[in-house]
């Protein structure tokens, strides 16, 4: 004689009553989460990756350059092209730029600005290295290769 | 019947999760997880056109050099490179912690360094024609690429580069690369530890104009 009998009473439901509440949870969690885009890019933006990346402590010095081939090719061309807020501007334009970025910005933490360079993979150096010259013209010394962490292989 | 006993009219909750959904949905396609990670670079003072150029001349030994191409090949130390980012980190790591003949500085330095890195100084290092040691001016990694080289290429030589002054400064301190990129500098502890780590060992890498 079996000394243990199956107990087939027990309903076999899994109780669904917390499911909004978990649902809510996740819910929350990305409405916490969610930055929402300022500005719309236009070029194409596909970050390279790297192994040792540097986080940025303040977030309000950081001023962003978008660099990479515009997605509306039909209009803009395919040369690179650099955007900046919602324009397109060449890279002599950059001086005003950074300008108008360090005036928002207490006089102590002007020479702090952090420029964070957003370049697709397939842009050349060579539009890099204008943006860069204007930089440099401009005393925003601080930039940043914004890039995707890479797992380092063993 | 007594007015208070009126049954409220209840509002069916058995959408809720459906709705919920519909929300959760919308925020997991708009959500972009923001990126502001990268390496950081300082870039040189603009020229000034009143002071004179200082020539500071510094041996070939002390150089390391790397130049890219238009079509991404590479010449290290005057050799073409066909090897990983990684045969190149190890490079410059051993360029960097040469101590070829140093300097009463870079004996100061080599003395402070633990055993295991001492080792790797006498299996790799003591070459004559490298560095001399790893203080200011005493080793410079240099990289120059061209106009058409590829921006991908740049950052992982970039990458490369950081890459072999951090392992240094990390096992200095006796930690791993990852343990020193994740330092905390308000923390006074952590704080105390980067500066050892980087005392005395400037991260001198130069970037020149792509012509």
């Amino acid at each position: 004689m079996p000394k243990f009998k199956k107990n087939s009473n027990t309903s076999e439901d899994i109780p669904t009553a917390a499911l909004p509440d978990i649902i809510f949870m996740l819910l929350f969690f990305f409405m916490v989460t969610t930055v929402m885009r300022e500005t719309d890019i236009m070029v194409k933006q596909k970050i390279p990756r790297a192994t040792q990346l540097t986080k940025i402590e303040r977030k309000s010095l950081v001023s962003y350059i978008y660099v990479g081939e515009p997605k509306n090719v039909s209009i803009y061309g395919s040369e690179p092209k650099i955007q900046i807020n919602d324009v397109f501007i060449t890279a002599e334009d950059i001086i005003g730029f950074v300008n108008t970025e360090k005036d928002k910005l207490d006089e102590v933490e002007r020479d702090q600005i952090t420029m964070s360079m957003k370049v697709d993979v397939d842009v050349k150096m060579g539009i890099i290295s204008d943006v860069q010259q204007e930089l440099r013209k401009a005393n925003a010394l601080k930039i940043l290769y914004s890039t995707i962490k890479r797992a380092a292989e063993k | 019947m007594p007015r208070g006993k009126k049954k409220l009219p209840e509002v069916s909750s058995g959408s809720m999760a459906d709705i919920a959904f519909l929300l959760l949905i919308f925020f997991l396609v708009t959500t972009t997880i923001a990126n502001d990670k990268g390496i950081l670079l300082r870039l040189p003072p603009p020229p000034d056109p009143l002071q004179e150029q200082l020539d500071i001349k510094i041996p070939d030994r002390n150089i390391f050099t790397i130049l890219a191409n238009s079509k991404d090949q590479l010449l290290v130390e005057g050799e073409p490179f066909e090897g990983s980012m990684d045969d190149l980190k190890n490079d410059v790591k051993k360029f960097i912690l040469n101590f070829g003949k140093p300097t009463p500085d870079g004996i100061k330095i080599y003395n402070s360094l633990p055993a295991e890195m001492k080792a790797f100084v006498n299996a790799n290092g003591r070459n004559p024609e490298s560095s001399d040691d790893p203080t200011s001016l005493k080793s410079i990694v240099s990289f120059k690429s061209a106009r058409g080289t590829s921006y991908d290429l740049y950052v992982g030589i970039l990458d490369a580069m950081n890459a072999a002054y951090n392992e240094v400064y990390a096992s200095r301190v006796g930690i791993t690369t990852e343990e020193w990129l994740s330092l905390d500098r308000s923390n006074s502890i952590q704080k105390e530890m980067y500066s050892r780590g980087r005392s005395g060992i400037p991260r001198a890498i130069s970037i020149a104009e792509p012509d």
